[in-house]
C-alpha cells in the first residue's frame, strides 16, 4: 500500500528526514516512536501533503506516487491523518463539517452524497459506536473541546471517512485512560485486512491496547530498527538512549 | 457548495445589460430636472415643493470628505437622474403589461415576480433603474390593511402617511448625498403596517441598476404602526460597466410603540474589475427611528458588492425600553473599499443596543467598521454591547475599526470587543486533509466566521447570502 524509500524533508532549512523508508501493506499495522525531534510529525505532514516542505525521495501509495498528488487529493484517495493538535473552526458545527468532508470525498471518489438525513444517521451510529454523545455533533468543531474530546472526535472522523491508510499522529499524547481505550477501541474495530494504520506515539502505552506488526524506531530523521511489539515495551524499560 | 457552480460564477453574473427602450430626464442636475421628476411622476405640488427645498439647501451643502476610501470628484452635472423603460411610462396595471424583457431580467435574476407560482411567499417590488416596475402578492396585503407599494404610488394615494413621515428620521439638510436624494428621488418602496398587525410574509424589494451614465436614487419608506411587526429585505444588482455609477438612497424606518422592524439587505452590486476599474458607489443613509415605548428595529446586512460601500444604517432609539440591533458582514475583494458601521444613538430610558461586525478583506482591498454609540444623560439604564471582528486573507488588504464611544449618564454600560485575525494555513490544511478543496475550506471557514450575522437573515436568503460570500472570496487565496 505505501513504499517509502530513500525520503527526504528538508523545511526553513532544517533537514528533518534523512533517507527514510518504510513498506506498508494492507492489513498490517506499524508503530513509530522515537525522541522529541525525530521527525515523527514531519513524516505525517509529508504524507498527508502539507505545504512548506522540500521532498527528495519517493513516496508511492498504491503504486502511485504522491508527490504529485495535493492534500485533498491524497485525502480523497483514502489517506486519513488524525492531527495531534486537531484545528478549532469557530461557527462551523461539528456535524456539518463532517458531513461536507464525507460527500466531498464520496463525490471524488464518484460515489453519490448523502443527504443531510442519511448522514444524520451514519453519524449517530459511529458516534454511539464511540460512545460520543449526540450533542457534541452540534456544538462548533473543536471549539472548547477538551484534549480528549478532540482526540476522540477525530476517530470518529476516522470511522466516518473509512481511509485505507490511517496516520495517527500522537493521538494518544494528552489522553486519560478512558479515552485511551475508547480512541483504541476505534482503531481496534475499524481494523481489517483491507486497511493499514501508521500509529506515531511517544509511549508504549496505547501500544497495549493497539497490538503493531511491527514497531520502528525513528531516530535522527532514519529509521534505525525495526522489531516486533517486543520491541516497544523494550523501549518503555530502556529507553531511546540505549537504542540511538 | 459544489466546485463546478463556484467555477461558473467565476465572474459577476449579474453583469449583463437589458436592451430597453428608455425615457430619460434631462442630462445633469438642475431646478429642470427634478421639475420633469415630478411631473413624469405626476406628483402633487407639495411633493414637487419638498424636493426643490432640499434641492436649494444642496446648493449650499458640501461632499462630506472624512471617510477613508476616497473617490475622483463626481461630475453632477454628468449624470441622468431618471431613466425608466419606456413601456412602463404608465404604470402597468398587471404583471401581463410589463415589458418581456424587464420581466427576463428579473428572471435571470432570480427574482419570481409571476404570483401564480407562489414561489417563496414573498412579496415583491421591482425597481428597475428609476421606477418600481412590479409589486406582487397586493391583494392579499390590502386584506389585512398592509400598504406596500412604490413610494411614487404611495404619494399620490396616501399622501398623509407620506406627508406625516417623509424626511422625520433623515431631515432635508441631513448632508450632502441625503439631500441629494431627497430633491431627485425617483422611486423605492413604501410599506404601513397598521396597528396590531403581523405582517404575514417577507416584503421585498430588489433594485437594478440598468441604464448607463445613470445615477439611482430610491428611497424608502417603513413604517410599523403600534404593536406591528414586518421583515423586510432588499437586494440589489447592476451590470458590468467600466464607468462608475452613484447609488444614493435613502431609507427611514419608523416603529411606533412595541412596533418591530427587521429590514435586511443582500447587497451585491458591480464591485467593478479585478483592477479596481468601474462599479458602483454605494453612498446610502439608511436610518430608523425607534419612536415609540418597547419598539425594536434590527438592520441586518451582507455587503459583497460596490467598488465603494459607504453607509451607516442607524437607531434612533428614543422611546424607553427600545432595541436597536444591527448586524453586518462586509466583504471586500480586489480594490473594493467599504466603510460601514452603524449609529446607535440612546433618547429613551433602559434603552438597548448590540452591534456585531464581520469585516472580510482580501486580495488589495481596505475594509472599515466606523461606529457610533452616544447614550444621552437622560438614557439611563441603557446597554450597548459591540463585536468587531476583521478576518484578512493574504497580505495586501486592510482591515481597520474606528469605535466612537459617549457615555452621558453614569448608570449605562457599553461594551466593545473586537479581534483581527488571518485566515489560518493551518485551519486550511486540516480541511484539505478532511478532502474539501480550497475554495470549499475557505466557504466553510469565512461562513464560520459570518455566523451570527448570517443567522439573522430570513431562511430563504441565508442560503443565498452564504453563496454569495462564497463567491465574493473567489481565488483570494492562492
Amino acid at each position: 500500500m505505501l513504499n517509502i524509500k530513500n525520503l527526504e524533508a528538508t523545511i526553513d532549512n532544517k533537514h528533518i528526514l534523512r533517507g527514510l523508508n518504510l513498506d506498508i501493506k494492507p492489513g498490517e499495522v506499524h508503530a513509530i516512536m522515537g525522541p522529541n525531534g525525530s521527525g515523527k510529525s514531519t513524516l505525517a505532514n509529508v504524507l498527508s501533503g502539507k505545504n512548506g516542505y522540500e521532498i527528495k525521495g519517493d513516496i508511492k501509495y498504491n503504486g502511485e506516487s504522491l508527490s504529485e498528488l495535493s492534500t485533498e487529493e491524497r485525502a480523497q484517495k483514502g489517506i486519513f491523518l488524525a492531527f495531534q493538535y486537531p484545528l478549532e473552526i469557530p461557527g462551523v458545527n461539528t456535524n456539518t463539517f463532517l458531513r461536507t468532508s464525507v460527500n466531498s470525498i464520496r463525490k471524488a471518489q464518484g460515489e453519490k452524497e448523502l443527504d443531510a438525513l442519511t448522514f444524520l444517521k451514519l453519524i449517530k451510529e459511529k458516534a454511539s459506536e464511540l460512545g460520543i454523545d449526540e450533542k457534541f455533533l452540534s456544538r462548533q468543531l473543536n471549539v472548547g473541546f477538551s484534549g480528549g474530546e478532540k482526540k476522540k472526535n477525530e476517530i470518529l472522523q476516522m470511522k466516518l471517512l473509512q481511509p485505507k491508510l490511517s496516520i495517527l499522529d500522537e493521538t494518544d499524547s494528552g489522553l486519560d485512560i478512558d479515552a485511551l481505550r475508547i480512541v483504541a477501541d476505534g482503531v481496534n474495530s475499524y481494523k481489517n485486512k483491507n486497511n493499514a494504520f501508521l500509529i506515531i506515539t511517544h509511549y508504549q502505552r496505547l501500544l497495549d491496547y493497539i497490538k503493531p506488526d511491527f514497531v520502528h524506531v525513528l531516530s535522527n530523521g532514519k529509521i534505525i530498527k525495526t522489531g516486533n511489539s517486543d520491541l516497544g515495551v523494550q523501549l518503555e524499560k530502556t529507553g531511546y538512549l540505549n537504542i540511538v | 457548495m459544489k466546485t463546478e457552480d463556484l467555477k461558473n460564477n467565476k465572474d459577476y453574473k449579474y453583469g449583463f445589460t437589458t436592451d430597453v427602450e428608455n425615457i430619460r430626464s434631462p442630462k445633469g442636475l438642475s431646478e429642470e430636472t427634478i421639475k420633469f421628476i415630478s411631473k413624469i411622476k405626476k406628483e402633487p405640488k407639495w411633493m414637487l415643493e419638498w424636493r426643490l427645498k432640499a434641492f436649494n439647501r444642496l446648493k449650499v451643502l458640501k461632499e462630506p470628505n472624512w471617510q477613508k476610501p476616497k473617490y475622483p470628484k463626481i461630475n453632477y452635472q454628468d449624470l441622468y437622474y431618471y431613466s425608466a423603460p419606456k413601456s412602463t411610462s404608465e404604470k402597468p396595471k398587471s404583471l401581463d403589461e410589463i415589458d418581456p424583457k424587464i420581466l427576463e431580467t428579473y428572471k435571470k435574476l432570480g427574482i419570481p415576480l409571476d404570483e401564480q407560482k407562489r414561489l417563496n411567499g414573498i412579496a415583491v417590488d421591482a425597481v428597475f433603474d428609476s421606477v418600481s416596475v412590479a409589486t406582487t402578492f397586493k391583494d392579499e396585503l390590502t386584506k389585512k390593511g398592509i400598504i406596500f407599494c412604490s413610494i411614487s404610488e404611495a404619494i399620490q394615494k396616501h399622501p398623509d402617511l407620506v406627508k406625516k413621515y417623509l424626511g422625520t428620521v433623515i431631515p432635508l439638510s441631513d448632508h450632502y448625498f441625503a439631500t441629494l436624494n431627497s430633491a431627485v428621488f425617483t422611486d423605492g418602496s413604501f410599506v404601513y403596517i397598521p396597528p396590531n398587525t403581523k405582517c404575514p410574509m417577507e416584503l421585498s424589494t430588489y433594485f437594478r441598476i440598468n441604464a448607463s451614465e445613470t445615477g439611482q436614487f430610491e428611497r424608502t419608506l417603513i413604517i410599523a404602526d403600534k404593536g406591528s411587526y414586518v421583515s423586510y429585505l432588499e437586494g440589489c444588482t447592476a451590470p458590468m460597466r467600466d464607468e462608475n455609477q452613484l447609488h444614493a438612497a435613502n431609507v427611514e424606518l419608523v416603529a411606533l410603540d412595541d412596533a418591530e422592524i427587521k429590514y435586511s439587505t443582500v447587497q451585491n452590486w458591480y464591485p467593478g474589475d479585478e483592477k479596481g476599474v468601474g462599479g458602483i458607489y454605494n453612498f446610502v443613509t439608511k436610518r430608523g427611528a425607534c419612536r415609540g415605548n418597547n419598539s425594536k428595529i434590527s438592520w441586518t446586512q451582507v455587503e459583497t458588492g460596490s467598488a465603494i460601500t459607504w453607509k451607516y444604517p442607524s437607531c434612533i432609539l428614543q422611546g424607553d425600553n427600545s432595541v436597536g440591533e444591527f448586524y453586518s458582514i462586509a466583504i471586500t475583494n480586489n480594490f473594493q473599499k467599504a466603510d460601514t458601521g452603524t449609529k446607535m444613538i440612546h433618547l429613551g430610558k433602559n434603552t438597548k443596543s448590540k452591534i456585531i461586525s464581520k469585516g472580510i478583506s482580501a486580495g488589495n482591498a481596505d475594509n472599515m467598521y466606523r461606529g457610533l454609540v452616544d447614550i444621552k444623560n437622560k438614557a439611563i439604564n441603557s446597554r450597548n454591547y459591540t463585536q468587531c471582528d476583521s478576518l484578512l486573507m493574504g497580505n495586501k488588504c486592510g482591515a481597520h475599526t474606528i469605535p466612537y464611544i459617549k457615555n452621558n449618564n453614569a448608570s449605562s454600560t457599553i461594551e466593545h470587543e473586537a479581534t483581527t485575525t488571518k485566515i489560518n494555513e493551518e485551519q486550511l490544511y486540516y480541511c484539505n486533509q478532511r478532502g474539501l478543496d480550497q475554495e470549499e475550506a475557505v466557504s466553510l471557514i469565512v461562513n464560520g466566521f459570518c455566523k451570527e450575522v448570517l443567522q439573522q437573515l430570513p431562511m430563504e436568503f441565508a442560503v443565498e447570502a452564504q453563496k454569495l460570500v462564497a463567491i465574493s472570496l473567489e481565488g483570494s487565496v492562492g
